[in-house]
Formats: C-alpha cells, structure tokens, sequence
C-alpha cells in the first residue's frame, strides 16, 4: 500500500493569501507563526553572530561600543521575547494542542488569530525601533540606565514588547479554556500527554506572570517620558523595584521557555524507546512544582545588587528547591530508556541532546544558586554560559526534536534523515564548543557585555566564536531540508512513528476539522506495550 | 600568537580561597552527577538499541520509593550546597570591626577612589596585603557593579544609597577591577587596576602627595558650604547639633528612629524634609546639585571625626542664609 498526500487537508482547502491571514484554524495559525519566529531567531542570530566576530580580537574593534551594545540587546531581545517565549506554545502547542486532545480547534479561533497580528506588531514596532536607531539598554533594561540615561530608542521597543506580551497572554487563555472545555470523550486528566500538561502550566504563567513586566515596562515608559519617579533615585524612585518588578516575570519566563521542551521530551523519549513515560505522574506534577516555585525565586538575580542578606539566604534556598523538579524529570526521561526498543532517528537525537544539556545547564545553575559562587561569577561569561546551556542547549534543542517529531504531521512529508542527523549532531558538537570556553572564561572574570577585554581571555573568546559558526551552520541546515521537505518530501503517511498520541490518528496533514469523528479515549498517552494503541487511524 | 591565556583567576583575598573550594566541591560533586546521568544515557541507548529481534517492551509503570529517592537525595544535597555557600556570602559581605572604609563613587564611566588619609585615586585603588578594607560605594548616574575577580569580591554600585562589601588582600600584584553592570557606551572602558602592596610600600604610597586627610577635606567643605551657620552647636544654632551623631539613633518628629549612618547623612543633605529631627523645623534647603557625592563622603568623614565641643565657631562674616527662617524657641 502506498502512502500518499491526502487529497483534501489544511493546507490545500482554501488557496490564496487571504485564506492565510483570515484563517481560523489553529494548523494555519500555527505556521503563520513559525515563519515568523524563524525569521526572528535568524534576525537574532545575525545580530549576535556580529557580536562573536567582535569578540575575536581584545580590542573588538569590528564595530563601535555603541552600536556592540545595541547588537546584543538586539540579540537578547529578539531571541528572549520574539523567539524563545512564544516558539513552542505558539508553534507546536497551536498545531498540536487540538489534535493531541481530539478537538476540532482552539476554544476561540479569532482570539488565536488576533494574538498573531499582536504578534507581528508588537514584532514589527520593536524591530522597527531597534534597527532605525537601535536600542542598548540590554533586554534587561535596567533602571535608571533605561529610564534616564539611554539616548536610544527606548519607548517605541518597550511598546513593541507590552504589546507581544498580550499576544502571549491571550495565546495562556486560550489553551487553558481548551485544555478545560474541548477534551475528547475518555480524555481524564491523568490521560493528557505531558506536553498538554507543560503546554497547560505554561499558559498560567503566561496569565499570572505576564502582566508584571507588562506593567514594569509601562512605569519604565511614564519615567522615560514625563520624568515621573519610579525609579530613578535623582526623581525620588527606587533603582532596585524595577528590577524585582523585571525578574518577577522573567525568571518565570525563564521556565516558561524550558517547559513545553521538556513536555516535547516527554512525548518523543516514549515514542522512540517503545515505552510508557517512566513515573508519568511524578512528571506530571513536577511540571506544576516547577511553575509554582518559579515565583518564588526571583531574587537570586539580584545576589549582589544590594538586597538584604536574609533575603538573598531565602531566595537562594527556594532556586535549589526549584532545582529538585527538574531533575525528578531528568531522572524519569533516562528511567524511561530503561529495557526501551531504542532507534535513534532526528527527533530522538535532539531530545537525548537535551537531555544532555539541559542537565549541564541545571547541574550549572546549582553553582549560580550557592550564594558563595554566584557572588563571584554574577554577570560574568559564566552565567551566559549558563542561560545559554538552559535556553539553547535545552530549549532550543527541545523545539528541534519536537519540530522534527511533527513535521511529517504538520506536512504531511518526510525530510531527509541523513542530512537530519547529521545536522542534530552539529548542533550539539558546535554548542559545546561555544559555551564550554565561557564557563572557564566566565570564572576567570570576564564580565558580560563587554567589547574589548584584556588579551588574556582572548583564546577562549576565539574558540567560542570557532564554535558559533559550527553552530550557525547546524541551525541553518534544517532551515534548508525542512523547507525543502515541504515542497518534495517524501509522503510520510498519518503515524510515521508508529506514535500513540490521538494526533496520529488522523490523516497527515490532518482535514481543516482535524478528526473526521470524533475520537474517543480508552488508554493513557503512552501505552506503547499495547499493539493497538499504535495502529488506531 | 596569544599573548597569555588564563584558566584560573588569581586568588588574591582571603576569600578567594573560600570562594573556590566552592567551585571545587560543586564541580566535584556536580561533575559526578551529570557524567552518571551522561553515561548512564550512554548505556541504556547502547544496550537497549532496537535490533532486528527486539520484542515490544514491556510496560514499566513508576516506582514510588525510587521516584521518593531520586527527590530527597538531590534535595539533600542542595542543602548542604546552599549553607556552605551561605556561609562564604555572609562573611563576604559582613565586614570585621577593624575594617577601614574606603569609599568609592561610580560615575560613567571612571571609579573614584577616596582613602580615609586623604589620598584620591581615579580607576585605581592601591591597598596593603593583610589589612580589612570596607568599600562604601555609591553612583552618581546608573546602577555599575564593582568587581575585582582576583578578590572575588562583587558589589553592585547604586545610585542615591551606600552599598558595601569588604576584602582583606593577601598576595601583591595587580588585579583588574571591572564594572560588571552594563552601564552605556563605554561600559567596557570603566576598568581599572587594583595594586596590592607590601604594607612598608603602602604607608610610603599613602603619604605621597596627600592633602590631608578624608576628614580634614570634610571640614573644608562643612565650612565652605555654610553648614556651620546653622548647625553651629550654640544658642543660635538653627538646626541639630552632629557632634558625636555618626551611628546613634536620631528621633524623628514623626515618631520614628534612624540611625545615623551614611545614607541617612546623605539624605539628609540631599532631601533634607524627608526625615526631620524631633524639636526642629525642616528649614534646611537642599544641596542636590551642590555638594557633590564625593564632598559627601568627605562630610561623612568629618562627622565621624566630629566629637563633643570639636564643631568650629562660627564665623561671624558668613551672612546667614537671606530668608531666614525664625528661630527655633526649643
């Protein structure tokens, strides 16, 4: 039997640009949003690749410190708030949240569509801002430097970011109301796969955290404007609110951005062992753990900033206990190969990737959360090293393997599995090259944001930049076969991995109303023991 | 073709030392763990690959007390991690009773450098091996960070308050200080060279050329600007007496008790109604823009040298400020 394209799908009901950018279905949405995430992460890796060839000389002479500094806040920017927060839920969570429960569509389809236009005009303003006279307060935009200092252009980028950040929270609401209302029949709780569990916690944060940094950035906006003091200590502020009021949302962001990869992990681990999720509760669980204690963690930004001792002793008590979730789960996902029928396609050598940098990523932020340490290696190399392994070695890592598990979903198409491979491998070679040199450059005391530093850390600067350009081809090699794939992949058939989740068991790609009847629910998410399980369409 | 390559930042204070056994004991104990979870990964991927003849694994469901182990030895070990640490910080930022103070204002982009004997300093700090140093920082602009990775002392330098840490130096040579808080343009460029010296060189260092001491500076500006026209410790004085003030309580009309440390001193002259004396009336104007937050410190200075009966007559040809306000009855 030959597998092909089925005749009618998402992609080829309606045909023309308006049937795109009218479009209420959720699949559609979806790839809206990954052009332009992906457009944003090569915008953001132009923009740092810059900063590298910078760094390998001392006196980085390439650029001028002016324009060094709004190249990586352009980085930071871009990749934090246009790429890393919105990817995974915005992307595969909008494609495969429905499906993975048996739903037709998102709770509210227009509310879907309109988060994508806030998107790209929060998107669209921001990066009008950076590029026509740029931004260099770093995506941290740090009080009173922003505020009263800068003589960039502050206010239209902040607008760009309020207004991205309603677009996520209404991209929270909307999956909270469809994890609740639009279930399958037989769909309990305990059946959701994790990646609805992550895709789930990530929306509240989305909705509880969001709104502060939103709120920051506007009384960031009112000082910049009218001279009002919030925090500026000239105008009677305080220096130290804005930042509590910053890393308030975003150290949450920081697990918002990590969640959904480790839900991706769970899915494809499972698939590519032949195994039920080992300890699917305690995953399960953990993953709420995690967005709970997130909140509470806050401060261990602000080690040496000034804030009282017995408070930086709570804050950095609650980041170890922070650490105990992540690796219950870490744990669990190597448990899971245990006795497996392990094969090693794409998505599974992304997410053994990340599972290995993760684990160096977390086992590295156990030295930023011992006070002792991070009084030393605060905003030095090491703690990019260290966000770097969390929000590239995992994350990044972790919406690779997922965008390789569902791409034939998403297409309907294989892409080749050589050039796949060999391009997980890159990846993972050429991010270890960059970010290893910065942890031993880091402790020797390089400070971040600098561009030129003495002469004796240059050998480390170069074999990161060496490293970067390993990994900036291992980046650009999917951007080619996926899109390749697209046009002249092979038909992947609806269940290429023989995959036991409800969005295999329909048609790839699936029809616009995603499941010609409605499914119905009888087993947990990863019940691969049983033979049926897989071959249900 | 590089001119030196470091692996290691020199251990220069006593707790560079504290701070990198730290270092070794996570790296140790961190290292072990990720290479388990590494090896293990290995294993099992090797082990458990798919053949031709693999059968479908069975179903393995969860088992409470190993899930309960791998929870509560990580959380263990985190404890530990976390006091030893505490630890180190703690002594890093709570300084001993015989510390000098060094203060050191942070504008874009230079270090200002003042030592109690008078000798000022721009993006060096020179200090004898084997004596405590209190830094007290403060900025003029934005937030910068002070940070000297020999020493392994990091402190960020706000503006409008004092912050602080302290070192004690044990080898000589020269060390790079940084700002570590990016702080505009030249936020690279605000580096400096910290020199530490035998204590013999040191005590020659401090008298070249120093005008005199921090609090005789003080004086002249407490003169300069007036200060003794109303705070003049006599019966004409307008305002309270600052003999004997620095770190004792003061009692506030609002029914409120400060002590009288340095941002106290500081807010009171920059925002001189935000806290008022008990008994006296908020008469005083401000000298934000005036006094620079050097001539602060230097003010500081002068006050913990001020004892009993030591203010200065006043000197009779400074005419008191044009409005002046009438005198306080009490």
């Amino acid at each position: 039997m030959s597998i092909a394209i089925p005749r009618e799908n998402y992609l080829n009901t309606t045909t023309g640009v308006m049937s795109w950018l009218l479009t209420k279905d959720h699949k559609r949405i979806a790839l809206l949003y990954l052009i332009t995430v992906t457009l944003m992460f090569f915008l953001g890796g132009v923009a740092i690749t810059i900063v590298r060839l910078n760094l390998m000389t001392p006196d980085g002479t390439l650029v001028s410190a002016d324009t060094y500094n709004k190249l990586f806040t352009m980085h930071g920017v871009i990749m934090v708030f246009f790429f890393l927060v919105p990817v995974v839920p915005t992307v595969l969570g909008n494609f495969m949240l429905p499906l993975m429960i048996g739903a037709k569509d998102l709770a509210f389809p227009r509310l879907n569509l309109a988060s994508w236009y806030l998107f790209v005009l929060g998107g669209v303003w921001s990066l009008y801002a950076m590029l026509a006279g740029g931004l260099d307060t770093g995506w941290t935009f740090y009080t009173p430097y922003t505020t009263s200092s800068s003589h960039s252009n502050v206010i239209p980028a902040l607008i760009g970011i309020v207004i991205v950040g309603f677009s996520s929270i209404l991209t929270g609401l909307n999956f909270i109301v469809t994890v609740h209302r639009l279930r399958a029949p037989g769909l309990t709780w305990w059946r959701l796969p994790i990646f609805v569990w992550t895709i789930y916690a990530t929306s509240f944060m989305f909705i509880l955290a969001l709104p502060t940094l939103t709120m920051a950035l506007i009384l960031e906006i009112v000082e910049r404007l009218w001279g009002i003091g919030i925090f500026d200590p000239a105008l009677g502020g305080d220096p130290l609110l804005f930042q509590h009021l910053f890393w308030f949302y975003s150290h949450p962001a920081v697990y918002i951005m990590i969640l959904p990869g480790m839900g991706i992990v769970s899915e494809v681990i499972p698939c590519f062992s032949r195994k039920n999720l080992y300890g699917y509760t305690f995953v399960a669980l953990s993953s709420f753990g995690i967005a709970t204690l997130s909140f509470l963690v806050w401060a261990h930004h602000m080690f040496v900033a000034g804030i009282s001792l017995y408070a930086a002793m709570i804050f950095s008590f609650l980041s170890y206990l922070v650490a105990v979730p992540s690796a219950i789960k870490v744990f669990n996902w190597t448990a899971t190969l245990y006795k497996g029928s392990i094969s090693f396609e794409a998505p599974m050598l992304y997410a053994l990737g990340f599972v290995c940098l993760f684990t160096a990523g977390g086992l590295t932020g156990l030295f930023l959360a011992c006070l002792g340490m991070d009084m030393h290696v605060h905003d030095t190399y090491f703690i990019v090293a260290h966000f770097h392994f969390i929000m590239v070695g995992g994350m990044v890592m972790a919406y690779m393997s997922g965008l390789h598990y569902w791409w034939p979903k998403m297409t309907g198409r294989m892409y080749s599995e050589w050039w796949s491979k060999l391009s997980a491998i890159i990846i993972f070679i050429g991010f270890f090259l960059t970010f290893v040199p910065q942890f031993i450059v880091g402790y020797a005391g390089m400070p971040r944001r600098y561009n030129h530093y003495p002469p004796e850390f240059q050998v480390w600067n170069v074999m990161s930049s060496a490293g970067a350009s390993i990994l900036g081809v291992g980046y650009i090699l999917p951007l080619c076969y996926l899109t390749l794939s697209f046009w002249y992949g092979k038909p992947a058939g609806p269940n290429p991995w023989r995959a036991t989740g409800l969005e295999w068991q329909t048609p790839s790609p699936p029809p616009t109303e995603n499941f010609e009847v409605t499914p119905v629910v009888v087993r947990g998410p990863y019940e691969y023991h049983v033979e049926k399980a897989q071959n249900e369409v | 073709m590089f001119a030196q390559v470091i692996w290691f930042p020199s251990q220069a204070s006593t707790t560079a030392a504290r701070v990198d056994q730290l270092l070794y004991l996570l790296t140790t104990v961190c290292g072990i763990v990720g290479l388990g979870v590494a090896v293990v990964l290995i294993y099992f991927s090797v082990r458990y690959r798919r053949r031709r003849n693999t059968p479908t694994p069975a179903e393995m469901r969860g088992n409470t007390p190993l899930e309960l182990t791998w929870t509560i030895t990580p959380m263990l070990i985190f404890i530990v991690f976390f006091v030893l640490g505490a630890i180190v910080y703690f002594d890093a930022y709570r300084p001993p009773d015989d510390a000098t103070e060094i203060y050191v204002v942070a504008k874009q982009w230079m270090w200002k450098v003042q030592h109690p004997e008078g000798q000022r300093e721009i993006n060096e700090l020179h200090v004898p091996v084997g004596q405590s140093f209190k830094l007290m920082l403060t900025s003029e602009d934005v937030i910068h960070s002070f940070f000297v990775p020999a020493f392994r002392v990091h402190e960020d330098v706000l503006p409008g308050r004092y912050s602080s840490v302290w070192f004690k130096a044990t080898q000589p040579g020269q060390y790079h200080l940084f700002c570590s808080q990016y702080c505009g343009t030249n936020h690279a460029g605000m580096v400096g060279t910290v020199t530490v010296m035998e204590p013999a060189d040191y005590e020659r260092w401090l008298h070249l050329n120093a005008e005199g001491s921090m609090a005789l500076e003080g004086r002249k500006v407490f003169l300069k600007y007036r200060c003794i026209s109303c705070h003049s410790a006599d019966e004409n004085a307008r305002a309270p007496v600052l003999e004997d003030l620095y770190m004792r309580p003061v009692h506030l009309r609002d029914g409120a008790t400060v002590i009288a440390d340095d941002d106290y001193i500081r807010e009171s002259i920059y925002d001189p109604g935000k806290k008022i004396v008990l008994g006296w009336d908020n008469l005083m104007p401000t000298f934000r823009g005036q006094v620079s937050p050097e001539e602060i410190n230097q003010l500081i200075a002068y006050l913990k040298s001020l004892h009993r009966g030591e203010t200065p007559q006043r000197v009779e040809e400074f005419t008191p400020p044009v409005a002046t306000p009438p005198i306080n009855t009490k």
